[in-house]
């Protein structure tokens, strides 16, 4: 049995007094919605006050009655036709309740577009019709209103029709259909209109049954953001379980399974889900969980696919399409938090390519920031890569927002992925390179003077390995066989260098960066160079190696492999002595030629 | 997926999506269908388990069987079951049913004053030891500074403007004017130290939805929702002395289903049955105050 009757959210946009508020008293009215005597009470009313009755005072008087005198902001209005239950998502047209606008349009699956055919276009119809289409609204009609104001001119709704249309090519969108109505007359709202004969389309009811909820990811690649990992060991449940919700297509007990952008593999065992018949099969929507047939460590925020469907992008550097509604502008060079699927990441605008001014429509080419209410095409950089789709792809995992400074300050789409491009770090070091300056002492001379070569020794694995003891005893090592080597605790930059750093993942990349610059500096004064870091991935000793070059490092991972494809210089079991992890790093040093001669 | 589902589905991701991002989180159940709903949600979430403590705030005025109905389920499911209580205003007799206040300033002293200090840890907590089989005080005084609340926002108008992540400051104010974009599935989780948040699971369903789901799911609920011979029942659960129950004939989910289908309660409020809130000022003065 179907439980609960189709439901399906519109929004209706549109500049202030081109009668969305009209459209609305109308739909409820002619649906047969209201509240019984509602309609006959407020039109009482209006004639005791002599004014002429208008549907937005009915949405004013219902709106009065829901809000009981607080502030409205987006309020929702219900009303059934026999095809399904609609919620109307009213937001207002008002610059200020743009946050609002955003919340109710990006759960909305369609859109009704209000513009007054005696206005014309204005701001906020460019604008809306912009917002609509980068949250993903896809269906949109537009109701041509006011039409008893131009005597109904089918001449006068054409034009407006091909300027509009024009407006919407240019940013992709391509509407369902134009109806010209009259919202306060009732024309072609629900039954088409005598005045109108000239047009043959549908009215605003049927059109709206017409739209259609299923957005078709059934068909899509399978997509997985992984949310969290589960085990709950209570009551001697052994299970491992990879959470989320289906982002699009679906998955079957056996599928191959891919994470990104770890690259492991495994394989599904079982779809998990509490109180439910047992499923072979995850559809795109279902919130539930896998177990897989490996042990693999995988973490929050990969996104899970079948490596036999077409894969997403992995990359640091993309194009997108940000709308800004921060309070302080988005700059260059400052690192936000994105959050796209279930992955976080730290970000940085690398680059704007350009802004749109809603208003008159122009493109600005030189913008240095963005401030609130622009939209703007960009070039995002992460600090490490992230798995995701085109919009246009797979809209689920190509849609991001970035926050500022814990609020969410932007949101918006990707358009394609630039990796290939040199990314902002790249440069970064290359540009530092160039312009190193050097002193008089020569690299040769300084490892002739030590009597050993210089080097950054990472010791990696997850926390509780012991790596700060055996690294330390190797410092002491070291320095016992008259060696020049550092320890550093990397506690002690986030007290001293990276204080002015927030602890949160906003600040990965730069904390990571600096310990990479301080790597650069140290080796390049001849030392032997030596830190921790927990939970290192790929990524993380790609992004040290590049910052510490020219010269190398070497990575020591302890206990359980978690990396992906790289592969630690020396991996040591964890639980063995502290002086014999000791023994085999100097023994590798050794062999690497870093030293000459180590003795115990 | 039909309409439950996706109910469902929504619920389950802002569930996970609070357990991953905060570490000090609790979930009011307060007994009543929403919130009992709620707590089959979590189940549903975490595969059977609830990793999250359940706080109720006991007013010592709940209708015996609500008490009962708690301790049961809390044992039955092995929840991680906490209640607190304003003592002071018991011992005290700073009740409305003592005749010392009136129904708003009971309301505020139990509950809001209750649970504002129950969750900050200020005052007592209570927890149910599963081998002793009864509440034990409890070691803990941590603040919770993420509260899974079970609102709805078709119950009444100023739920209706309600976030599904929804921020509050250090005195529990809500900037209603001034709330948070959410963008799709992407929710507010980042908080400035000291803030505290409020999540809300249940805000897209609607009282029918909560039945419908209750009869799918077979979820144990109170008896007092149903009509016991009196030709009455609970539509909205409560303290003793302000809540009074609706004529209704329903005995059982399906009678209610379809008795909430009929639309004959449909110009009657929910919370109807509830006394304090046609008291000055209401819920929405409840709730700027900290009530749910």
């Amino acid at each position: 049995m179907m439980n609960g009757r189709a439901q399906m959210n519109i929004v209706i946009v549109g500049h202030v007094d081109h009668g969305k508020s009209t459209v609305i008293g109308r739909l409820l009215a002619d649906t047969g919605t209201l509240p019984k005597g509602k309609l006959e009470s407020v039109k009482e009313n209006c004639r005791r006050n002599s004014k002429p009755f208008e549907y937005a005072f009915l949405l004013d008087a219902l709106k009065d009655e829901q809000s009981q005198g607080i502030t409205i902001d987006m309020a929702r209005c219900f009303f059934k036709t026999a095809a399904r239950d609609y919620i109307i998502i009213d937001a207002p047209g008002h610059i200020e309740f743009l946050k609002n606008m955003i919340t109710g349009a990006s759960r909305a699956e369609s859109a009704l577009l209000v513009i007054d055919v005696d206005e014309g276009i204005k701001e906020n119809s460019k604008r809306h019709g912009q917002m609509v289409s980068m949250l993903g609204v896809k269906q949109v009609t537009v109701l041509v209103n006011k039409m008893d104001l131009v005597d109904f001119s089918e001449e006068i709704f054409e034009k407006l029709k091909a300027d509009y249309s024009e407006f919407l090519a240019q940013i992709k969108v391509k509407p369902v259909s134009f109806i010209p109505v009259s919202a306060r007359e009732g024309d072609n709202i629900a039954s088409l209109s005598e005045r109108m004969p000239w047009y043959k389309g549908a009215t605003v009811l049927e059109q709206l049954d017409g739209f259609t909820s299923d957005k078709q990811l059934q068909d899509k690649p399978f997509r997985f953001p992984v949310q969290d990992i589960y085990k709950f060991t209570r009551q001697n449940d052994d299970r491992r379980i990879v959470a989320g919700t289906v982002a699009a297509g679906s998955v079957s007990v056996g599928d191959e399974v891919l994470f990104l952008p770890s690259g492991k593999q495994s394989a599904i065992q079982s779809v998990e889900s509490f109180n439910t018949t047992p499923k072979q099969i995850a559809s795109t929507g279902e919130a539930l969980g896998f177990t897989l047939t490996t042990q693999i460590y995988i973490r929050p925020g990969e996104l899970m696919v079948k490596p036999s469907e077409p894969l997403p992008e992995v990359g640091t550097r993309f194009r997108v399409n940000i709308f800004w509604v921060g309070r302080a502008p988005m700059i260059m060079q400052k690192e936000y938090k994105l959050k796209i699927g279930s992955a976080r990441a730290s970000v940085k605008l690398a680059e704007i390519c350009n802004t749109l001014d809603a208003s008159d429509l122009s493109y600005s080419k030189n913008k240095h920031q963005l401030d609130c209410r622009d939209v703007g095409e960009c070039i995002l950089e992460t600090s490490r890569p992230i798995a995701f789709d085109p919009a246009a792809a797979s809209e689920n995992t190509g849609r991001f927002v970035i926050v500022d400074n814990y609020e969410i300050a932007g949101g918006g789409i990707v358009i394609e992925n630039l990796s290939a491009d040199e990314t902002l770090l790249q440069r970064h070091i290359r540009e530092r390179e160039n312009n190193w300056e050097k002193g008089l002492i020569k690299t040769e001379e300084r490892e002739d003077a030590n009597g050993h070569r210089a080097k950054f020794i990472v010791f990696t694995g997850v926390p509780g390995t012991g790596k700060r003891s055996i690294a330390k005893a190797l410092e002491q090592g070291l320095f016992d066989n008259s060696l020049n080597a550092y320890y550093l605790g990397v506690a002690n930059i986030d007290r001293g260098l990276d204080a002015d750093l927030g602890y949160s993942v906003d600040n990965a990349g730069e904390r990571l960066r600096r310990i990479g610059e301080l790597a650069r500096i140290i080796t390049d004064a001849g030392l032997i160079f030596i830190t921790t870091i927990d939970d290192a991935d790929d990524y993380d000793i790609e992004t040290l190696k590049l910052l510490n070059e020219p010269s190398d490092i070497l990575v020591v991972n302890l206990g359980e492999n978690t990396f992906s494809r790289y592969l630690p210089d020396l991996q040591i079991p964890a639980g063995g002595s502290v002086e014999d992890a000791v023994k085999q790093v100097a023994s590798m040093l050794k062999t690497k030629e870093i030293i000459i001669e180590y003795q115990i | 997926m039909d309409h439950l589902d996706k109910l469902e589905a929504q619920s389950v991701y802002i569930l996970r999506e609070a357990y991953r991002e905060f570490k000090s989180l609790c979930m009011l159940w307060s007994i009543g269908k929403d919130s009992t709903v709620m707590l089959w949600l979590a189940r549903k979430a975490f595969f059977g388990h609830v990793p999250i403590p359940l706080v109720h705030i006991d007013t010592h005025y709940k209708i015996s069987e609500m008490i009962v109905y708690r301790d049961r389920i809390a044992l039955e499911w092995n929840l991680n079951m906490i209640y607190g209580e304003n003592r002071e205003a018991l011992e005290g007799k700073l009740t409305f049913p003592d005749g010392n206040t009136d129904r708003i300033t009971c309301c505020k002293y139990l509950k809001s004053e209750a649970l504002k200090h129950t969750l900050s840890g200020e005052w007592p907590r209570y927890r149910m030891d599963h081998e002793l089989k009864r509440y034990v005080p409890d070691e803990g005084k941590e603040p919770y500074t993420g509260v899974i609340v079970g609102v709805r926002a078709d119950e009444e108008g100023s739920r209706s403007k309600e976030r599904y992540f929804s921020p509050r400051d250090k005195d529990n104010v809500w900037d209603v004017g001034d709330q948070p974009p959410e963008f799709w599935n992407q929710f507010k989780t980042d908080f400035a130290p000291g803030t505290h948040v409020r999540i809300h699971p249940l805000l897209d369903w609607t009282e029918l939805n909560i039945w419908e789901y209750i009869e799918r799911e077979k979820i144990p609920v109170v008896s007092l929702y149903f009509n016991q011979g009196s030709g009455t029942r609970y539509r909205s659960l409560g303290c003793y002395p302000c809540t009074n129950p609706v004529d209704s004939s329903s005995r059982t989910v399906p009678e209610i289903i379809d008795e909430l289908k009929s639309g004959r309660l449909s110009n009657i409020a929910e919370r109807s049955g509830r006394a304090q809130d046609s008291e000055d000022g209401g819920l929405e003065t409840l709730r700027r105050d900290g009530y749910m």
